[in-house]
């Protein structure tokens, strides 16, 4: 399968994002990284934000882009153990974006990481946390902000983590 | 043509092509460094004053109750071109300091996001003064508070710069390229998911998040001088290796004064996020940026450099210094090659030095000119105006 542009299931998400934005005001978005594709849609809803998707093999990617010019694209398992499941996410946008959300259930052990992280020299630089089970890169400055993070496990095989960005 | 005067000739020839083969701009001329003037502060670049900084430039900052000669000076503030605002620590202060309240009477606080940490703390008023410029009712942030930091704040998920040991600098003295250290983002509060706010007000726990117009947001306070307002230069002379500490000029206006005018210099308009493209290893990375602020060369490995160890996580740790080149595009077209360096930040730390001018680490998708693009090099800082909508660098 090549490239496509998903505009065909757009109508369709009309229909699917009233049904969710019920489910979402009971349960606030925690979509994410290690959730499923459904979660797409209850972030977008959220942002308020405009989806386009693309997809080759291995994955699908749904880029969000809100009003604020944040973008945030979030990689979607095509096969394999990890389908259908968020195996990455990216993000750029003038200030950095609600971790909590993108995370999801990786949020406590990333604030665990980046607090446990020794001091050494102090100085401005990029932040990188490296866990076995997960991996954020992220930085900036104000006016521009990006990062990425990924769950090791749950790439598919043949993607390489450099095109999760 | 005698034999002598061909030797002559290509020692010549080989001098040059050995001196231009060594990059960094050892085969020009050290740069101007000011002396000191009316628009001139001393900067220094050392271990700051927690004595932990790696390649951290400051200055002292004086303070004043506003429109009085009720005054403070606070030294080795970082003197940073990649933020905008004044943002000193609060247990610092021993002035009373005018707190700013929303239209409703609640006071302002604020949780501003750097590359590598978050500082909260109410938002103040102050006049500032640094060498002869003098601005007067600066909004500024006071670093650290018994105020219970936002939620929202903590889901920006960095690591606190709230204290000295953490901050490693008294204060954050920022001139970058913008007018005010949030802009239009700040006006309304962000409510769509995803978004989180920078201004907050605290009339009672938990703080809310607050819009904040943008005559309140805390402003580089250049802007707000009398003259020399529209841009800086920072002067630092060239390093080889390490050493213990340098000294050098903040300087205030471009074109201003017999002491900054532009000269030769290239400008690299940005964008409106503030950023311009570098161009490494055959990559365009339109996010990039020139941080006095930050304390490295950063940029993505993808020219297979040795990254260090645990130790020194997210530096590079290359066994033989790496000579490497990265080309700048700024939003005006202007375009030109950097030369650089990259050592063992393993080395480099293991040293008693704190002034690095190979020192560099990873970044993902973007290049971040820190520090020590700065030595040996005057680089302006043009804040944002009618001719230059985002500002400019120009070096």
């Amino acid at each position: 399968m090549s490239r496509r542009r998903a505009g065909s299931i757009q109508s369709g998400l009309l229909l699917l994002a009233a049904a969710l934005a019920i489910v979402a005001n009971a349960f606030p978005a925690r979509a994410a990284l290690g959730g499923d594709v459904t979660s797409v849609q209850a972030d977008q809803l959220h942002m308020r934000g405009s989806l386009r998707t693309t997809a080759n093999a291995s994955y699908t990617v749904h880029q969000i882009q809100a009003g604020s010019g944040a973008v945030v694209r979030e990689y979607v398992s095509s096969s394999g153990k990890s389908a259908g499941k968020v195996f990455g996410i990216a993000w750029q946008g003038p200030w950095p974006p609600d971790m909590r959300q993108l995370l999801g259930s990786y949020f406590d052990q990333y604030v665990q990481a980046i607090n446990a992280q020794s001091a050494g020299r102090a100085g401005r630089r990029p932040v990188r946390v490296e866990l076995p089970g997960l991996i954020v890169q992220r930085g900036g400055h104000p006016g521009s902000f990006v990062g990425r993070a990924y769950v090791p496990e749950m790439v598919p095989t043949g993607v390489r983590t450099e095109e999760i960005q | 043509m005698s034999s002598l005067r061909i030797f002559s000739v290509v020692a010549t020839f080989l001098t040059f092509a050995f001196l231009a083969g060594c990059g960094g701009g050892s085969s020009t001329p050290p740069n101007t460094i000011a002396s000191s003037g009316n628009n001139v502060a001393s900067i220094s670049v050392n271990s700051g004053p927690a004595g932990n900084y790696a390649n951290g430039a400051f200055a002292s900052v004086t303070i004043c109750l506003p429109g009085t000669s009720t005054c403070q000076t606070i030294s080795d503030i970082l003197v940073d071109t990649g933020s905008s605002g004044l943002r000193m620590l609060s247990p610092l202060i021993t002035l009373s300091l005018t707190q700013q309240n929303t239209s409703g009477g609640d006071p302002v606080f604020e949780c501003f996001p750097f590359e590598s940490g978050y500082t909260w703390g109410p938002v103040q008023t102050a006049d500032v003064e640094i060498a002869g410029e003098k601005a007067s009712s600066v909004p500024v942030q006071l670093i650290g508070t018994s105020t219970a930091v936002p939620e929202g704040c903590l889901d920006f998920a960095l690591p606190s710069s709230n204290t000295l040991e953490s901050l490693g600098a008294n204060g954050i003295l920022g001139i970058g390229l913008f007018a005010q250290d949030c802009g239009q983002y700040c006006e309304q509060v962000q409510t769509a998911s995803g978004n989180l706010n920078l201004y907050y007000q605290c009339a009672s726990s938990p703080c809310q998040a607050t819009g904040e117009s943008l005559a309140q947001q805390v402003p580089n306070p250049v802007t707000l001088f009398a003259t020399d307002n529209n841009g800086v230069i920072i002067e630092l002379p060239a390093v080889s290796g390490g050493e213990t500490s340098i000294s050098g000029s903040l300087v205030f206006g471009i074109g201003t004064e017999s002491n900054n005018a532009l000269g030769g210099a290239t400008i690299y308009t940005a964008d409106s996020s503030g950023s311009f493209t570098t161009t490494y290893n055959g990559a365009p990375y339109s996010g990039s940026f020139i941080d006095s602020g930050s304390n490295g060369y950063f940029f993505p490995d993808t020219n297979g450099i040795t990254e260090c160890g645990v130790d020194e996580s997210g530096f590079y740790c290359p066994s033989t210094t790496e000579n490497l080149s990265a080309g700048n595009q700024g939003v005006n077209g202007s375009s030109g090659t950097v030369n650089f360096s990259i050592g063992d930040a393993a080395t480099l730390f293991d040293s008693n030095d704190y002034v690095f001018g190979d020192l560099g680490g990873s970044a993902s998708n973007y290049f971040d000119w820190g520090l020590p693009f700065f030595y040996g090099r005057n680089v302006y800082t043009g804040v944002q105006s009618a001719s230059y909508a985002n500002g400019y660098w120009a070096y």
